[in-house]
């Protein structure tokens, strides 16, 4: 679905990186803060300047428009943020199913101020909003760090859910290698200088 | 005509004097910067006086786009240096010169072609002091709008980047800083509009009538000067601010902030 072939960026410690993600598949990465793993997801997404091809579905990423791109290789930053006051201004769904099963009441969350936030409801929130995309693949940039327990698997919840019911996939950067286990069928280690498959 | 001397110049220097002294009282330390624009104001003044002088007896194209040249760059380079951030190399500059040149240019050559209508239409004693008035206003409001539209870039950087991550255009993602960047740019002029006559007597006028014109010949010429200046201003702070956004983005639509100094 997502194939990767000798990706670089100058910014990256680590490369040229070639690895695929198929169809309903979710692919982990860990790796030291400052290795580079915000930025190989910034270079997936053509966020950032890049060596290397990227396609999805065998289609090459120069092929498809920018912003069509993004919509398809969606990115969650680690940290959400918002440009408007209101959720309901941020947000296109109204649909009040599609709300509540991310945790949410509709009537409330929707009127709630963006500052008032808590960083679980920002991360899911944050989900809600690329999903209205239909992204087929998620570029999730440590989700859950700044959440408890509870949070963490609400989320988790959320993304399998997704990826199941749409046939999606996923590459999903954490610094906590049990969730990594829980979630991805295989994952990728970052030292210094190397990129390869944790066994 | 009431002809002023230089002792009258020198007596109205005193009470500047004054508000130095004051300051200086005061410890408010701003009598060095204000005795330096004094000065300045002065001898620059003067200058342009002798300039013009020689300007105004010698009616000939060339030398007034000459004239004119030289009051685009150096608004240029005024533009580029009121910048927090700028890109590298000279592009603020051309931004500035391009967009203030091509405004400029054609309000001042349609104004004297179809409203003053001496001839011909470079006559310097008309052509010079409305190209400088235009230049200098759009100069202000270019200046204002592109320096709020790349500190709001800059500032907003995430939130830029994030909507682009949602499939936003670097159009849309960049709209509202731009917006407020624009409406940063003309503020100035508007409230002088509003304010025109009802809180201040504008410069030009007063100068007018203090040099004898009838005060309502002195009035049209302000209302005409301020529809300039006002049209000047906002068409080329928008012109501006517009094709710096632009210079923003790659051919990708990504957020390209190593294009700054």
């Amino acid at each position: 679905m997502l194939k990767i072939d000798s990706l670089n960026q100058e910014f990256m410690t680590f490369g040229p990186v070639s690895f695929e993600v198929n169809k309903k598949e979710i692919v982990g990465i860990i790796g030291e803060s400052g290795a580079g793993k915000s930025i190989l997801l910034k270079s997936i997404a053509d966020m950032l300047p890049h060596e290397g091809k990227i396609f999805l579905d065998e289609v090459e990423q120069q092929d498809i428009k920018a912003r069509q791109w993004r919509k398809q290789v969606a990115l969650l930053p680690a940290e959400v943020v918002f440009w408007n006051h209101k959720i309901k201004e941020d947000l296109k769904t109204t649909e009040q199913n599609v709300i509540k099963k991310f945790g949410f009441k509709p009537e409330e969350i929707l009127e709630k101020s963006t500052d008032d936030l808590s960083s679980g409801e920002k991360q899911r929130i944050g989900l809600l909003r690329i999903f209205e995309n239909k992204p087929r693949v998620l570029l999730l940039d440590e989700p859950s760090a700044n959440l408890d327990e509870k949070n963490k698997k609400i989320l988790e919840e959320i993304v399998l859910d997704y990826i199941e019911t749409n046939n999606a996939s996923a590459i999903w950067v954490a610094h906590d290698p049990l969730q990594l286990k829980r979630v991805s069928s295989k994952i990728y280690q970052i030292t210094q200088n190397s990129f390869r498959e944790k066994v | 005509m009431v002809y002023l001397s230089y002792y009258d110049l020198l007596f109205a220097s005193f009470f500047l004097l004054a508000a130095g002294i004051l300051s200086f009282c005061l410890k408010l330390k701003t009598e060095k910067s204000l005795l330096i624009a004094a000065s300045r104001m002065v001898v620059q003044l003067f200058l342009l006086g002798l300039i013009l002088k020689t300007i105004f007896s010698y009616v000939n194209l060339y030398m007034f786009l000459l004239m004119a040249f030289v009051m685009l760059f150096a608004a240029g380079f005024e533009v580029r240096g009121r910048q927090k951030y700028k890109f590298k190399g000279m592009e603020t500059f051309f931004i500035g010169t391009g967009t203030m040149g091509t405004v400029a240019f054609t309000l001042s050559f349609l104004t004297l072609v179809l409203i003053i209508q001496k001839e011909p239409w470079y006559t310097p004693q008309y052509a010079i002091p409305l190209m400088g008035i235009m230049l200098g206003n759009t100069m202000n409001g270019v200046s204002i709008g592109l320096d709020r539209l790349s500190s709001g870039i800059v500032s907003g950087k995430k939130i830029i980047e994030t909507r682009l991550m949602l499939g936003h255009s670097a159009a849309e993602s960049v709209a509202d800083i731009k917006r407020d960047s624009i409406k940063s740019g003309m503020i100035p002029l508007i409230n002088s509009m509003s304010a025109a006559g009802l809180v201040t007597l504008p410069g030009m006028m007063t100068g007018q009538i203090l040099a004898g014109a009838p005060p309502e010949e002195a009035v049209k010429y302000q209302i005409l000067i301020m529809f300039l200046i006002a049209a000047c201003s906002a068409l080329g702070t928008m012109l501006a601010v517009t094709i710096a956004s632009k210079r923003f983005f790659d051919s990708r639509e990504r957020l390209c902030l190593e294009r700054l100094k």
